[in-house]
């Protein structure tokens, strides 16, 4: 029996990701550069195309499992601004206003100051990462976004001491958020983590996703990622970073606190109150997919479970 | 009592239907309930399920399982209302499209949610009110839908209208399950709404009964 001959490819010869990343970059920009000079001419204004946040994958946050697609991430999206469907942060996100746009961040801090977002962009180098995002609902996603650690940020601020916690506030714009009308939320909407975990390189302050700037649904201009908590502590359109003395009031911990809690870690063992937390449905997956098994830290126990040593993850949910 | 029956007809018996003219209109009916699964199909053809259809699906059931609820129970008021006494005619078709969704509604649960596993559906009723809720709506409902056959008016006698009023009761379960459901997110806009069209339908049924039952006391005492 003849065994099947597979080609073995030597290493030197596989084209390196970053190149052949690099190169489909540069033909979409140069498509996008042709579109843009023929636009030109008929519209200048028109010609504008959006930056390219295409950014270095960074392998230390691999996820080996194939992406979820951009459809996907960004038109089915809990934000509530926008209204409660999935598709209404989609359908209604459009007239979010993105720029100027300016962060404060305040607070336990020694040098509090406001950022422009265009400063933000440039504080430390884009890098692109794969998270997985677990939403509380028993969903999930893989998705590659394009920001840095959040902690970049918050070393230029030097918290105080008295900095043991981080909030974070979204922004309330009445005319351009139709869900705001609706007073299922107290807005603005509020999220929050204990300093040692808004410190970690896993928090990300992201600012694209798929090598784009964020669509509106997914909390354009900043938002945060956090992988290993459930998708309602990642906030998005972010204006304002607090750090506190005291545990902030989160928002969905205040509407139903047996529910949704401050610490929110993925936790395939602990139940919410009415659906099992044990397995997920992958997005994508197709109409028949099995759902699969949920890991424990959304699968980031090994970066992470050391921020909770001798805590009781079933009361501090 | 029952002024409303003894006044003159606006437009006579004449623009009444026969029950054969209603009848008629079944196979129409028949269609336009046919309308969410077919909506199902077309959203799904056409890439709009979201991109969560299982869930999206096991949703939409549930609301259309309710509305054809609704619909069920308007008949009585809307034979009444119109003056259309051969309406009754589409009640059991009505009150079966309701069990359908229903039936769709427990299948995609099963299905989608507890992987067709008994010992995870199990679980899933003992540990979560709301679900113990939707099925305390559905089993006497799958009794309604198995007796609402000629034969069975007939075996069941005057018995088959007592249990059939176990509607009223799964209606008001059904909007339970709903509300708890929506509970968790505070987001009860839906919810108030099928809320207000059950209580509607069934307030126009408790009030005169409670009525006739005070006048009737009243009546025996002087």
């Amino acid at each position: 029996m003849a065994k099947l001959d597979i080609p073995c490819i030597p290493p030197s010869q596989i084209t390196p990701e970053a190149v052949w990343r690099s190169r489909r970059e540069w033909l979409k920009r140069a498509g996008l550069g042709a579109l843009g000079v023929g636009a030109g001419a008929l519209a200048p204004a028109w010609g504008a195309a959006p930056p390219s946040f295409a950014a270095p994958r960074d392998s230390r946050y691999a996820v080996d499992e194939p992406l979820t697609s951009e459809k996907d991430v960004s038109s089915y999206n809990n934000f509530y601004e926008f209204g409660t469907g999935k598709q209404d942060p989609s359908d209604h996100g459009g007239a979010l206003q993105t720029r100027p746009w300016t962060v404060t961040v305040e607070g336990e801090v020694a040098r509090p100051r406001a950022f422009d977002i265009d400063e933000l962009l440039k504080l430390a180098p884009l890098q692109e990462r794969v998270y997985r995002l677990r939403c509380v609902e028993a969903w999930s996603m893989v998705i590659p976004w394009e920001g840095y650690s959040l902690s970049e940020l918050l070393k230029r601020v030097e918290p105080t001491a008295n900095a043991k916690y981080v909030e974070f506030v979204t922004v309330v714009q009445p005319e351009n958020m139709p869900g705001l009308r609706s007073r299922i939320i107290d807005w603005p909407y509020v999220e929050g983590l204990r300093i040692d975990e808004a410190m970690h390189p896993l928090t990300m302050m992201v600012f694209g996703v798929y090598g784009k700037p964020l669509p509106n649904a997914n909390g354009a201009p900043l938002r945060i990622a956090i992988p290993w908590k459930y998708g309602f502590k990642s906030g998005k359109s972010i204006v304002k970073i607090r750090l506190v003395e005291r545990q902030p009031a989160t928002s969905w911990a205040r509407i139903a606190p047996d529910e949704y809690g401050f610490y929110a870690n993925v936790n395939p063992d602990v139940p919410h109150p009415r659906w099992s937390q044990a397995t997920e449905r992958r997005i994508g997956g197709g109409f028949f997919a099995p759902r699969t098994r949920t890991l424990m830290f959304n699968g980031y126990a090994d970066q992470v479970a050391s921020l909770y040593g001798g805590m009781d993850l079933r009361r501090y949910y | 009592m029952r002024a409303a029956s003894a006044a003159p007809r606006r437009q006579g018996a004449a623009a009444r239907w026969s029950p054969r003219q209603a009848g008629r209109a079944k196979p129409l009916l028949f269609l336009l309930g046919l309308f969410p699964a077919a909506r199902w199909i077309w959203l799904g053809l056409n890439d709009g399920l979201t991109a969560n259809p299982p869930e999206f699906l096991i949703r939409s059931s549930g609301v259309w399982a309710l509305a054809a609820l609704c619909l069920t129970l308007a008949v009585s008021p809307l034979r009444r209302l119109l003056d259309q006494p051969a309406l009754l005619r589409w009640r059991r078709m009505l009150g079966l499209f309701a069990f359908f969704y229903t039936a769709l509604h427990v299948w995609a649960w099963a299905y989608w949610e507890r992987g067709w596993s008994a010992a995870s559906m199990w679980a899933d009723i003992m540990q979560r009110p709301f679900v113990l809720i939707g099925v305390a709506a559905v089993v006497p409902m799958a009794a309604l839908a198995l007796t609402s056959t000629r034969g069975w008016m007939v075996r069941l006698g005057r018995g088959w209208q007592a249990l059939h009023r176990l509607v009223y009761p799964i209606a008001a379960l059904s909007v339970w399950h709903f509300w708890l459901i929506r509970a968790g997110k505070n987001n009860f806009a839906e919810v108030y709404v099928y809320g207000a069209i059950v209580a509607a339908l069934l307030l126009w049924r408790a009030v005169p009964a409670l009525r006739r039952r005070r006048s009737a006391q009243a009546g025996g005492g002087g």
